[in-house]
């Protein structure tokens, strides 16, 4: 349970920090893409006979790294081609486990985590990612600020853009992957998406959004394993809702939603 | 190698220019001089490759052939970033999410960080440049709003303070009051001629509206399929028949209170 705890803490920072520049860059269905290609790469280790974390690791970060130049030349339209990965990493995925013999539980197993059965080595990984990117935006945290804002005037005041874009879809990329084991690779997107979206609709600070959606990703993780604890029913599911729930609130109770009755409200007295 | 282009006080160079978006040519052997502290006017129709123009000056466009030198450094593909530091550039007017959560201060501080380079912060010179910049385009009292709540004219302010921030010695305007109602489009040019005047910056001016076209414009550019297709100073090509030709319709021009004003005849 401890380390249930842990994990859930230290994903929870993880994917609800990456989930702000998802958010906001309106590219929600990266996460289900590079958690896909990454339950795609895992599975061929397994087929293979290697660590299914390396393939894992390569898949994701392959996906990322076609999606990045597709992103940044505008050829495609971000959207499709996300899109279009997503399908071929679910094909791929299947098509490994076909031709695997023998029970696959355990590969399916990897669509939902097994958060409450997290080892040491899930653990450590999960640290050194999650470390990574906090490091990492407190480092860049203006070019971040820049990019998410809009990368052609990012690329225009003389900002390596382009670097910092792929840079973020790298730290998307191992995050997903080291918490596919622990959290599941459906569980990862809403982890990433709520909590930013929660925080989404409170601040117009990034970095409170930042801050926000950090503390709504661990009490997401907490509030879940608590619920599957007394309630004896599954983590992850639990931690799912217990997200949404969060989000629920925050929109229902948003500061940027509130402007906007107001303004309804406002206009008719205003006409007579 | 440096400065040994910048002959004459010329500060942007194109050479023979061809650029090629896949099937279409958007600029076909395009030469440009510009001189420093010139206000150059640059019109024609939708496609005329004015905005490619003006991209590859600030290095966002991709040269197939001929040679750009901007303030004596010669932009190739790839690292331009020093150059870039060096121009102020505003595009028309973005469409943004005004749930973003980024403020006006935080906006045009954008515009230091390509000077401040990776890991280092803003400090108080930084902050207080960007305040009074914010100042200079009239928009200190809302520099705390959060940027998607402004107006359309208030935003463009905010993109030229932004670019006004990276002391820019080349100021690229690229339809800066496109989709701007008549009064904020008169108050943004009125600003641009200002600023103009007093930062001692060359400035090229990019939009198919004539009656947006500033009046200091020192030359204007007339452009038409890719090409350059007529220049010269405003009185010399600002003529009902070059006009009418440049945009294939027929357009009067009367004298108002001393001033130009273009009128699409029917």
């Amino acid at each position: 349970m401890q380390n249930a705890i842990l994990a859930a803490f230290l994903g929870g920072v993880a994917c609800a920090t990456i989930g702000v520049f998802i958010v906001l860059m309106g590219i929600s269905f990266i996460g289900v893409c590079l958690s896909h290609a990454a339950f795609a790469g895992a599975i061929l280790g397994v087929l293979l006979g290697f660590n299914p974390l390396l393939g894992a690791f390569l898949f994701s970060l392959g996906t990322a790294a076609i999606i990045g130049p597709l992103a940044s030349r505008g050829e495609l339209n971000l959207d499709t081609s996300i899109g279009v990965l997503f399908s071929l990493m679910l094909g791929l995925a299947f098509i490994f486990m076909g031709l695997m013999s023998g029970p696959k539980t355990e590969m399916l197993g990897l669509l939902w985590g097994s958060i409450l059965t997290v080892t040491r080595t899930d653990l450590i990984l999960l640290g050194i990612v999650a470390s990574a990117v906090v490091a990492l935006v407190v480092l860049f945290y203006k070019e971040i600020q820049a990019v998410i804002f809009n990368r052609e005037i990012a690329l225009a005041v003389g900002i390596p853009a382009s670097l910092i874009l792929y840079g973020i879809l790298f730290l998307t990329g191992s995050t997903i992957t080291v918490s596919l084991s622990p959290i599941g690779g459906l569980l990862i997107f809403s982890l990433i998406i709520n909590p930013a979206a929660a925080a989404y609709q409170l601040t117009y600070s990034l970095k409170k959004m930042f801050l926000l959606s950090a503390i709504f990703g661990i009490v997401s993780g907490w509030i879940g394993l608590l619920a599957s604890y007394l309630f004896n029913v599954p983590s992850g599911a639990a931690i799912i809702v217990a997200s949404s729930l969060i989000f629920g609130l925050a929109a229902l109770f948003s500061p940027k939603r509130k402007i906007k009755r107001w303004r309804v409200k406002d206009e008719p007295s205003r006409v007579l | 190698m440096i400065n040994q282009r910048e002959t004459n006080n010329t500060i942007v160079k194109i050479e023979n220019a061809i650029v090629s978006y896949r099937e279409d040519v958007a600029l076909r052997d395009v030469s440009l001089e510009v001189k420093r502290g010139e206000f150059v006017g640059i019109i024609g129709p939708n496609g005329a490759g004015k905005t490619t123009l003006l991209t590859l000056i600030n290095g966002l466009g991709k040269l197939l052939e001929g040679r750009v030198w901007v303030l004596g450094n010669s932009i190739n593909r790839g690292s331009v970033n020093g150059v870039r530091k060096r121009i102020g550039y505003v595009s028309q007017l973005q469409n943004i999410d005004p749930r973003m959560p980024i403020n006006v201060h935080e906006v045009v501080m954008v515009g230091r960080y390509g000077k401040l380079g990776l890991f280092r912060r803003p400090n108080k010179r930084d902050h207080d440049i960007v305040d009074r910049t914010l100042e200079l385009v009239g928009m200190s009292h809302l520099a705390k709003r959060p940027i998607g709540h402004l107006s359309g004219g208030e935003q463009q302010r905010v993109a030229i303070a932004r670019a006004l921030t990276q002391e820019p010695e080349i100021f690229l305007l690229d339809e800066p009051t496109a989709s701007l109602d008549w009064r904020a489009q008169l108050e943004l040019l009125e600003l641009i001629k200002i600023i103009h005047e007093y930062q001692n910056l060359t400035t090229l001016f990019v939009t198919h509206d004539l009656n947006a076209l500033p009046d200091i414009c020192d030359r204007v550019v007339l452009m038409k399929n890719g090409k350059i297709w007529h220049q010269g100073k405003p009185e010399e090509v600002l003529k009902t028949d070059i006009l009418s030709q440049l945009y294939d319709a027929p357009i009067l021009i009367q004298e108002h209170e001393g001033k130009r004003v273009f009128i699409k005849a029917s």
